[in-house]
């Protein structure tokens, strides 16, 4: 059961996540995008959508500092653990109450407003369980854990055992010294990799950092795509 | 010197007569699907009026196009790249839906299935977002024929200055229609605005597109498009445009808003161009040069200087011929007697307009002159200095000498050609009293009067090696795609997700869901119904007639 959870999942979680995005990509670039709904309303967008997605930025970036980085560096670099502590839970809650609010904000506006609403779609919906789920856990996990007893030190062992999945040797032992908590928190994250690529969460990977380099003005010239979608594999002019 | 080629377009306001038909054709063929059904890539506006979307022009709220920085250099107006990537979760300056419209439908069914009752049964409006209710209060044409402008007419972005001196009064009025799509300016900020890049102009004819597979929805473009003429459709969450009916332009015929075009005042074809020159005109200090530098950037396609530059470009020969023959050039630069919409904007809009010199006209014949004399027609363009300023604001940033110059040409043109269809003789003083020369002004009156066809529309055809794959073509199979036929409507992730359908199966397929639906709004991941207003005839939309009768007879 635990090697099904621990060890399974996120494998085929991180096959779906990438073999996904490449199929997607190559499948459905014209369904790739945001797909704003700015249009229909700005008011509370103005205020939900900056805040989720700042404080889902900062979160991530946590993350990836917590999960990747070894306790054993920060020590090296004489950080201590009571203040690594602090500083994560400090930021990391602020961030994740961010999200959470930017979150609540923008599903009371999907439900409330009528043209929002009805251009929900039901893959929407999944998506917005998943994440919100994971959030919940997650900021949950953090909050109930450093109020209730002394905090668990997820770095010695969620972060190595994450790590250990793409050392591929998992160590199941690891995460399940763990609370509840995280140990959900991470199931419902598996879950939401393994859907990203189907939902409309594909955007994050269009980041368009290029837009800071190229020049203003793009011309293209016709011959490389003529007719209204690209030529099919095999069927490319020949010169 | 870089020469390039740009395909481009003047119409002749003073035959405008605001049928609208280049706006529905439009709308028919490009922009009757749904999340684009408040998109009109062509509309009609009555000036003095608001425009589509309502005070669009206003670039101190919209912020579009671009303005010097304290140092000269040309800036995109809505901020440079930083603030863009900053604000790219909530774009401060997107219109919202209500600057356009709500787009709506009619519940036409309760029409037939009301049961009877003492009172008419009506069809009440239902949005097109919600499928709920709602009251009609705008339409992209709302205040056509100034309809409604004593209470809102003050509203115009461009009577600013003017506004106590134009009167909403029947009397004293003045008004005219002005069409407009997509300018597919030489510096466009639609694409500059796009930090996904998916907005190019295309090298060989400059038309401006958006690019749907890399289009990522962020919407930068629509704040950025000072014109607004980039639009986002809301179901595909992709920007689309105005395409210049590209699909049509590269076998030689022309757009659809122009082909159907009831006024026949359209004009298409080439103008070359140095793009090296842009750049500069564009920066050009002061707002009222900036239609004099623009001109300064068109190449004479008859200098072999530039020939001989074109053709090293790899423009081909029958393209160069064909901006020799260019109606466009003609009225650009040779009789110059078109201006470019807000050049202050600084885009280098490539759809130029005749100002109408009728507001003119038809206050001279309400007062009982002879509105075809030269004298009266000068005195009066000199007078009349309300809309020869309005006219200023929409064509030369407010600098009213190159629109009387234009108004003057025009006059001198009217009663010149009088005295010739009287069987007079020609009064040489009137082209003089212009700077032109009496053969001139028969050119130009033929240009503007006769003009057929081939001559309005001067459009090289893309080369014929490169045919095949044309869209408009078609002479690959266009049902040969992945997923074959059947494929239209909608894909797993979101309305028409998926390999884009050629254009043509897609209406099929639409049209047919369309009228084979019977809700106002589907929900989000199925097609939906679009309205009966788009309902071309064909098909039979359920609830519009009785069923057929079970053995098949169609007796009524
Ligand atoms: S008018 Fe057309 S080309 Fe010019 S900025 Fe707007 S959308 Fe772009
Ligand atoms: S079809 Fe021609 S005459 Fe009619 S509104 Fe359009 S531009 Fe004007």
């Amino acid at each position: 059961m635990n090697v099904l959870l621990f060890v399974v999942v996120p494998y085929v979680a991180l096959t779906v996540f990438v073999a996904g995005h490449v199929w997607r990509y190559r499948y459905d670039k014209f369904g790739w995008t945001t797909r704003s709904s700015q249009l229909y309303e700005r008011r509370l967008l103005r205020i939900g959508s900056p805040l989720f997605h700042f404080g889902i930025l900062l979160v991530a970036l946590g993350h990836v500092g917590g999960l990747l980085v070894p306790e054993s560096w920060t020590d090296a670099a004489g950080v201590s653990e009571d203040a690594y502590h602090v500083v994560a839970v400090g930021l990391g809650t602020l961030a994740g109450f961010c999200t959470l609010a930017g979150a609540a904000i923008l599903v009371y506006r999907r439900r409330t407003v009528g043209p929002v609403f009805s251009a929900t779609t039901r893959n929407d919906k999944i998506m917005y369980v998943l994440l919100i789920g994971t959030i919940l856990l997650g900021l949950g996990t953090t909050v109930l854990g450093n109020l209730t007893d002394h905090p668990h030190d997820y770095r010695l062992t969620v972060s190595p055992w994450f790590r250990s999945i793409f050392t591929l040797d998992p160590r199941t032992d690891l995460i399940l010294q763990a609370p509840i908590g995280f140990r959900l928190h991470a199931l419902s994250a598996w879950l939401l990799f393994a859907f990203w690529p189907f939902s409309r969460l594909v955007h994050v990977f269009s980041a368009p950092l290029g837009y800071l380099t190229r020049p203003y003005i793009v011309y293209r010239s016709r011959d490389e795509q003529m007719g209204s979608r690209a030529t099919r594999r095999g069927w490319e002019r020949v010169q | 010197m870089r020469v390039m080629a740009q395909m481009a377009m003047v119409m002749n306001l003073d035959k405008c007569i605001g049928c609208h038909t280049c706006s529905v054709t439009c709308k028919q063929a490009w922009t009757n699907r749904t999340g684009v059904e408040y998109v009109w890539f062509n509309n009609v506006e009555t000036r003095p009026g608001q425009g589509y979307p309502r005070r669009y022009e206003d670039q101190e709220t919209w912020r579009g196009g671009w303005t010097l920085n304290r140092r000269g250099r040309l800036t995109l107006k809505g901020g440079g790249r930083f603030r863009k990537l900053l604000t790219i979760f909530s774009n401060p300056k997107l219109p919202a839906i209500q600057d356009y419209y709500e787009p709506w439908t009619y519940d036409y069914e309760t029409l037939t299935n009301a049961p009877l009752q003492e009172h008419t049964p009506v069809a009440r409006p239902k949005s097109l977002l919600s499928g709920k209710d709602m009251a009609v209060t705008w339409s992209a044409n709302w205040d056509d024929n100034l309809g409604g402008s004593p209470d809102h007419g003050d509203k115009d972005v461009l009577l600013k200055g003017i506004a106590d001196k134009v009167k909403f009064e029947f009397e004293q009025t003045f008004m005219f229609y002005l069409p407009r799509i997509c300018e597919h300016c030489l510096n466009p900020s639609c694409a500059a605005s796009c930090p996904s890049g998916a907005i190019y102009k295309r090298a060989e004819d400059g038309i401006v597109l958006v690019d749907q597979d890399r289009c990522r929805g962020w919407r930068m473009c629509v704040s950025g498009c000072p014109y607004k003429k980039v639009y986002f459709n809301h179901r595909t969450g992709k920007a689309e445009k105005c395409t210049f009916c590209f699909p049509r332009i590269e076998v030689g015929i022309p757009t659809v808003c122009s082909e159907t075009c009831v006024g026949r005042l359209r004009y298409i074809g080439l103008m070359l161009y140095d793009a090296d020159k842009v750049l500069d005109a564009a920066s050009t200090k002061d707002d009222h040069d900036l239609y004099e530098a623009q001109r300064q950037v068109f190449l004479d396609p008859n200098d072999p200087a530039v020939i001989a530059a074109a053709e090293q470009a790899g423009i081909p020969r029958d393209w160069i011929e064909a901006a020799q023959r260019s109606p466009v050039y003609a009225l650009i630069n040779t009789f110059k007697v078109a201006l470019p919409l807000h050049p202050e904007y600084r885009t280098m809009p490539m759809v130029w307009y005749i100002p109408p010199l009728s507001p003119v006209v038809d206050v001279v014949r309400d007062t009982g002159y002879d509105a075809e004399d030269r004298g009266n027609l000068f005195a009066a363009i000199e007078a009349l200095r309300i809309p020869v300023d309005y006219l200023a604001q929409l064509f030369t940033a407010g600098d009213p000498a190159p629109v009387d110059a234009v108004l003057r040409r025009l006059a001198a043109m009217r009663s010149y050609m009088r005295d010739l269809n009287m069987g007079r003789d020609a009064d040489e003083t009137i082209p003089a009293a212009v700077g032109m020369s009496g053969e001139q002004i028969y050119d130009m009156y033929r240009l503007l009067a006769l003009a057929k066809y081939d001559e309005r529309y001067v459009i090289p055809p893309a080369h014929a090696e490169q045919a095949h794959s044309l869209e408009e073509l078609a002479t690959e199979c266009s049902l040969d795609y992945e997923g074959g036929p059947g494929m239209g409507g909608s894909g797993p992730f979101g309305e028409m997700s998926g390999t884009p359908t050629p254009i043509a199966v897609e209406n099929f397929h639409m049209l047919r869901d369309r009228q084979t639906t019977d809700t106002i709004v589907d929900p989000g991941d199925k097609a939906r119904r679009v309205n009966l207003l788009n309902w071309d005839g064909k098909g039979r939309p359920e609830g519009l007639f009785p069923p057929r009768r079970e053995d098949g007879e169609d007796k009524p």
